[in-house]
């Protein structure tokens, strides 16, 4: 009966010993990759004259509004910026939403996008020459950024072919079929946002606040995530994370502004 | 004289006529204008399913009109039906340009004999930009074209030949104006179906792009 006892009692030490080796080994793993959280005027604060910043979103959805809130307050000029769309700011919306405050106070001096539609600050100044747009077809748009982020040389597209799109551009025939060579794009830093970050970086999303998000995130060289709320290691699921925490430099939680109240 | 209609009783007239045409359990894409009304005039028992390029797989009406969280493209808010899921804009514009959905239904500036769309910029004077339309024409097993038949001034909107920048070419399936549908068949736009009291020589007269007269030719329903 002790000898019974005595065995159970070293396994449970040995079990105890054990977990002790677990934790120790998991805190020197987790320690490097627990992500800093820094305000939005830090993460401003990363962009100088002529960064080229790419910024997440679709329309209203997705957009990491407090940081760029403060780069607008920041007033840093001659930025590059690569996003989706040129936001609002238009009869039906006349106060400037998200990238729209940044082109209206007129920070940006070049774009690469998709569509400025809801933009008529945007169009007027493409139209007098007093902004640099490129405009990208959007699956041909989201395709550079996630080349870029996944180390490739480019791809073939068919999107824009026998259009005014294809001049200026390389096309290849592959089995009787004409392709655009499009080229892939990168940023300095990517702003992005997402629903919730673990303390790790990484990152689920909503709705379809996810859009280009998850992949700027694997095509900058500086990667900061604006979130709605971070939460302990082990409560997301690794099976739901959309974007690990390996591509996340930084973590921001979201502040007052009324539409990102609203996504 | 070709009878006048109202704005919104000629773009409800569209979408009404496109809604019949469509089959059921389609997956649609749906653009900005005319093509969002369509979902409101859809026949009894006639179910479509709707993707959003922003990245919903089953969209339905909005549940919170303050909600922006689940939006469609052109930022109104609406929800995600039950089977539906998100995607990231890669994986939707994998579906889009590659062949994973069944019709879009987009406006269109100009559209011509064969096939050509025009939707995206009048050069200096307006440019929204092609957003996801290119991608969308370049993968869409079938395209439909909702429009207006004649620009404000009066000039025709369906051409022999697009003036405009390009969105695609060849690419146009179905046109559907206030007074007629028309079908790509074969290379060769068909007019297939006039509305009622509407004058075909005067309709022909009046638009610049030739078509070819179906042989059962039909009375539009709407």
């Amino acid at each position: 009966m002790t000898d019974t006892l005595d065995i159970i009692q070293g396994c449970l030490e040995t079990l105890s010993i054990f977990k002790q080796i677990i934790r120790s080994v998991a805190d020197k793993m987790t320690k490097p990759f627990i992500k800093p959280i820094i305000t939005p005027e830090e993460a401003a604060g990363k962009v100088k004259e002529g960064t080229t910043v790419m910024l997440g979103g679709f329309n209203y959805g997705g957009v990491p509004y407090t940081i760029i809130d403060a780069l607008h307050d920041q007033g840093t000029k001659n930025i590059r910026v690569i996003s989706v769309d040129a936001s609002h700011c238009n009869p039906k919306v006349p106060e400037p939403v998200g990238v729209a405050r940044l082109i209206v106070n007129k920070q940006v001096s070049s774009m690469v996008i998709s569509h400025m539609g809801l933009n008529a600050v945007a169009q007027e100044m493409f139209s007098k020459g007093e902004i640099d747009i490129e405009l990208n077809p959007m699956g041909t748009l989201v395709e550079r950024i996630r080349t870029g982020g996944a180390g490739l040389g480019g791809f073939l597209t068919p999107t824009g072919v026998n259009t005014a799109y294809e001049k200026n551009r390389q096309t290849i025939e592959i089995d009787g079929k004409k392709f655009i060579l499009e080229r892939p794009l990168r940023a300095d830093i990517a702003f992005i946002r997402a629903y919730k970050a673990d303390e790790a970086g990484n990152l689920i999303y909503y709705g379809t606040g996810r859009n280009f998000n998850p992949i700027m995130a694997t095509a900058a060289d500086i990667v900061i995530a604006e979130v709605d709320e971070i939460v302990p290691i082990g409560e997301i699921d690794p099976n739901n994370v959309v974007t690990p925490g390996i591509f996340i430099d930084a973590l921001v939680i979201k502040g007052g502004n009324a539409y990102a109240a609203r996504t | 004289m070709l009878p006048e209609l109202k704005e919104k009783e000629a773009r409800e007239r569209i979408a009404k006529k496109i809604a019949a045409d469509l089959e059921d359990g389609a997956l649609v894409n749906l653009g900005i204008g005319i093509p969002q009304l369509i979902p409101n005039f859809m026949p009894e028992g006639v179910n479509i399913y709707l993707q959003t390029e922003n990245g919903t797989i089953f969209a339905g009406p909005a549940v919170d009109p303050n909600d922006l969280r689940v939006i469609d493209a052109g930022g109104a808010p609406i929800s995600v039906l039950p089977g539906g899921a998100f995607v990231s804009s890669d994986v939707s514009f994998g579906i889009l340009r590659g062949g994973h959905i069944d019709v879009t239904v987009l406006g269109a500036l100009q559209v011509d004999a064969e096939g050509c769309l025009a939707n995206w910029t009048i050069p200096n004077v307006r440019t929204p930009g092609m957003g996801g339309a290119m991608d969308i024409v370049a993968g869409a097993k079938k395209v439909y074209i909702a429009t207006r038949h004649f620009e404000k001034n009066g000039g025709s909107k369906l051409l022999e030949k697009c003036t405009l920048p390009l969105t695609g070419c060849g690419v146009v399936d179905v046109i559907v104006t206030e007074y007629c549908l028309i079908r790509n068949i074969n290379g060769k736009m068909v007019l297939e179906e006039i509305v009622d009291g509407v004058d075909l020589l005067e309709l022909q007269s009046k638009t610049e792009m030739q078509m070819e007269i179906s042989p059962n030719l039909k009375i539009m329903k709407c």
